[in-house]
């Protein structure tokens, strides 16, 4: 293996707290991000169970919670919501497992920025320890959209005061830290590849984190522009998003607290609420790529390695996934269908929309097309990669219907909406991230993970969740409402709600599985089979050093690249797979 | 190893092969890890990695101005419910910006542009020349060296000073924060602008902090560089919104 001598540019730390807490190195770095998801997904995971049971028992008398009234729904909505988008589907792909693979995938010892790496991640620490602060003081109502008015104006509900100023402050924060990782993410892959290691021979993970970076750095500049906004319009006086003529003063809709009858609406004049909807959508839209990106590179990844074969249209992949970037900031709009929208701007957006279609056919058949004829070996991680496939498919074969306006207007408050957005978005990225684990786990804690308990993890989350989302798009088309904390109280919902009972059991049981998972993970980790430095016998340039990685990556040394990322079953080679590493002289191309 | 950006003035002949930096990074033969081959730290690696770090860090400031931009047009078109009438009515209230005080200010910060150009250059020829000078014995004589990042912090403070005064003046004419949408946008789009130029006082503020610890030129010669390129963009960014906010008022 063709090397040249460096010398790491920060030496190894000594002492605990430089080691392990604030760390410059960036696979450190890497899981500390991911342990943070980790909390925060079991959070979010332990919400949407307090909702699922409040929605079949509303009378229920929860431990600690005690019975669940209308408005604390709403709160654990909020919570659940954000606290999944941005702590969950936006730090593990990226800030998680980007951030430790990419630099050892790409050949280089470090991020370019590691004081500025380490900085991130604490901001984005800090974020959530201030989301998580929201609860205390009564988390907001208005959902992780947080459309104004009601996100605007502190006395609109309970939780919209303090609750809803830390919620907003969180969400800055954390674009702050996803500014900054995305910097130092597309520096790396520009002026940090190895030798030999062009463009076009990166891993398709490397390709996918670098387009999330772009995705994350257009988009999250816009979301801390409307968040400045709101804070004004709701600190300074401002009138961005609070039209005039707002009069709340006399309903009461909430048992507890509510409205007052406020005299600083009587202030606001003229605002436009639907300025909040296009630039937070602005930013919404491409952070749904944000969350799935990395998932596709991480299938892409497994696919390939699995299948024993090279991935099917390598080039056509990373034009796939930049054509999905791009079209993406340009279909914010068919969120606010129902916000009112003239029909041509409508028009165009859905058209837009449903071009998306196409790059994400192209990978889909792709996949398709490397497993096809591949002497695939069923591993875990290979499992959750063909259920992360699965599932994009299922869940994104629902957006050409909710992308066309006419469908929409009855759909998009209904289940069905919640049914798409959690198999594609939530669902198939966190099988990404699952992938991810099982898959990059030996190299990172130098053991593998058990393959018996996998399975199990697998097949009951794959079927768990099918079981959860899927019935959700029969309840949308039935009428069944979204975000509504009961349905008691009307005729045609009342009938809905032994399929709504059928879900929760799901949910249960679906849970319940994730403990599985996480048992796997920590037992694992002590007890778990020795790792090799390649069990996989996969290409990359991560399985070529030790395991786990040294602090340098390469142990002192720089890794020359003469291949592709996923040369396998090349004819003439002594083994079924080629190193990127291993010297040109291979018969290769 | 001094590698010597294609922007520098030296009349002295180049100790190393230092030159050939008027190329483009060559992106697609990859990096180093910003170290020489002979392990000492490679600061003309640093340097490039620092400005395309800046390059790919100002895209997100440029998107935030872009969002407040585009609220900025979208709200001045845009007809509002008026309450007493209940009625649709077109409320755009144009400001009456001090525009001679503003000018004013635009020229100290254009200034303070050049000054900074000024000190941008002194300090790569300083970084050039410091393996040179470092050498025992030999010396290049007395180099004069005028403050001219100090100059640059004093004008952009004086800048500040004098938005402050644009703000006080403002008000005075009845122009609040929440007098109008209008307003608003004032204090928003000159409020950012002056946050974010702040931030570059600060980074030269650390640069001149780390010169009295007598840490190497070249490592705050990056400080310097970026913070440079950073002003300018400053300069050119409010001579944006100053366009802005008098043209679309």
């Amino acid at each position: 293996m063709a090397s040249t001598e460096i010398i790491h540019a920060h030496a190894a730390p000594q002492g605990f707290i430089r080691k392990y807490i604030f760390s410059l190195d960036h696979k450190v770095i890497g899981l500390q991000y991911y342990f943070l998801a980790l909390i925060a997904v079991f959070v979010g995971m332990g919400l949407s169970l307090l909702m699922r049971i409040h929605l079949i028992w509303p009378n229920a008398n929860l431990p600690i919670f005690g019975a669940i009234k209308p408005e604390t729904y709403l709160m654990f909505l909020t919570m659940h919501g954000t606290i999944m988008v941005f702590f969950v589907l936006t730090t593990a792909p990226q800030g998680g497992f980007g951030n430790y693979f990419l630099p050892i995938q790409i050949g280089a010892p470090d991020m370019a920025f590691p004081t500025l790496n380490m900085l991130s991640f604490w901001t984005t620490f800090v974020a959530f320890v201030v989301l998580v602060a929201a609860f205390f003081v009564g988390a907001p109502l208005h959902g992780w959209t947080g459309y104004a008015p009601l996100s605007a104006v502190p006395s609109a509900g309970p939780g919209e005061g303090l609750g809803a100023d830390l919620w907003i402050t969180s969400i800055a924060i954390f674009c702050a830290a996803s500014l900054m990782g995305a910097l130092n993410f597309i520096t790396t892959v520009l002026d940090m590849r190895a030798k030999g290691m062009t463009m076009m021979r990166m891993p398709l993970t490397c390709w996918a984190w670098f387009i999330t970076a772009i995705l994350g750095l257009l988009a999250f500049g816009v979301l801390l522009a409307a968040g400045i906004l709101l804070l004004m319009d709701r600190n300074l006086g401002t009138s961005f998003f609070v039209p005039g003529g707002l009069n709340f003063t006399g309903q009461t809709s909430f048992p507890t607290g509510g409205f007052s009858s406020s005299t600083d609406l009587i202030k606001h004049n003229g605002g436009s609420p639907l300025l909040w909807q296009h630039l937070f959508w602005f930013f919404g839209h491409p952070e749904v790529y944000i969350a799935i990106l990395p998932g596709m590179g991480v299938a892409s990844q497994l696919l390939s390695t699995f299948s024993r074969k090279p991935i099917f249209g390598y080039r056509a992949m990373v034009y796939a996934m930049l054509g999905i970037g791009i079209l993406g900031f340009v279909v914010w709009g068919h969120h606010m269908f129902m916000s009112g929208m003239s029909p041509y701007t409508a028009f165009a957006f859905s058209i837009m929309t449903m071009a998306i279609g196409v790059p994400s056919a192209i990978k889909t058949f792709n996949w398709l097309g490397t497993l096809y004829q591949g002497r695939v070996r069923f591993h875990t991680p290979m499992l959750f990669a063909i259920g992360f496939v699965s599932l994009f498919v299922s869940g994104g074969l629902s957006g050409p219907f909710l992308a066309q306006p006419v469908l929409d207007i009855p759909l998009h408050d209904t289940y069905f909406v919640v049914g798409h957005f959690h198999l594609i978005m939530g669902v198939a990225a966190i099988f990404g991230i699952f992938a991810a684990t099982y898959y990059w786990f030996p190299k990172m804690f130098g053991r593998m993970m058990s393959e018996g308990l996998g399975r199990w993890h697998f097949f009951l989350t794959l079927l768990g969740t099918y079981a959860i989302f899927m019935p959700m798009h029969y309840l949308g088309l039935a009428g069944q409402t979204r975000r509504y904390s009961e349905f008691t109280q009307v005729a045609y919902q009342t009938k809905l709600i032994p399929l709504q009972t059928f879900i929760t059991y799901a949910a249960i049981v679906t849970i319940s599985a994730q403990f599985i998972f996480l048992f796997n993970l920590f037992w694992s980790m002590a007890k778990g089979k020795k790792a090799t430095d390649n069990p996989w016998e996969a290409t990359t340039l991560e399985w070529t050093t030790a395991t786990p990685p040294p602090h340098d990556n390469f142990g002192g040394r720089t890794p020359v690249v003469s291949h592709g990322p996923y040369e396998y079953s090349v004819p003439g080679a002594a083994r079924d797979f080629v190193m990127q590493n291993d010297p040109a002289t291979t018969p290769a191309h | 190893m001094a590698t010597l950006s294609p922007t520098v003035a030296v009349k002295y002949p180049q100790t190393r092969h230092g030159g050939g930096s008027g190329a483009p990074p060559t992106h697609g033969n990859g990096g180093g890890d910003g170290r020489g081959a002979n392990g000492s730290p490679d600061y003309g690696e640093r340097l490039r990695r620092a400005r395309l770090g800046l390059v790919v860090g100002l895209t997100p400031v440029i998107m935030m101005f872009v969002s407040f931009t585009s609220a900025y047009i979208v709200r001045k078109g845009l007809p509002t419910v008026d309450p007493r009438t209940n009625s649709y009515v077109h409320d755009w209230l144009s400001v009456n910006i001090p525009w001679g005080l503003l000018l004013v200010n635009t020229v100290i910060l254009l200034i303070s542009s050049v000054t900074m150009e000024l000190a941008r250059r002194q300090i790569t020829r300083q970084a050039a020349l410091a393996p040179v000078s470092s050498i025992p014995g030999v010396s290049l004589g007395e180099e004069k060296t005028f403050p001219w990042l100090g100059v640059t912090v004093v004008l952009g403070l004086g800048f500040l000073i004098g938005q402050w005064m644009a703000w006080q003046e403002l008000a005075a004419r009845g122009f609040y924060l929440a007098t109008s949408a209008s307003s608003s946008f004032v204090y928003l789009l000159t409020g950012m602008h002056a946050i974010h130029l702040a931030g570059g006082i600060l980074a030269l503020l650390f640069a001149a902090a780390t010169s009295l610890l007598r840490k190497p030129v070249e490592g705050r010669r990056i400080v310097v560089d970026i913070t440079a390129w950073y002003w300018h963009f400053m300069a050119l960014l409010w001579i944006y919104i100053f366009a802005l906010i008098e043209i679309a008022r």
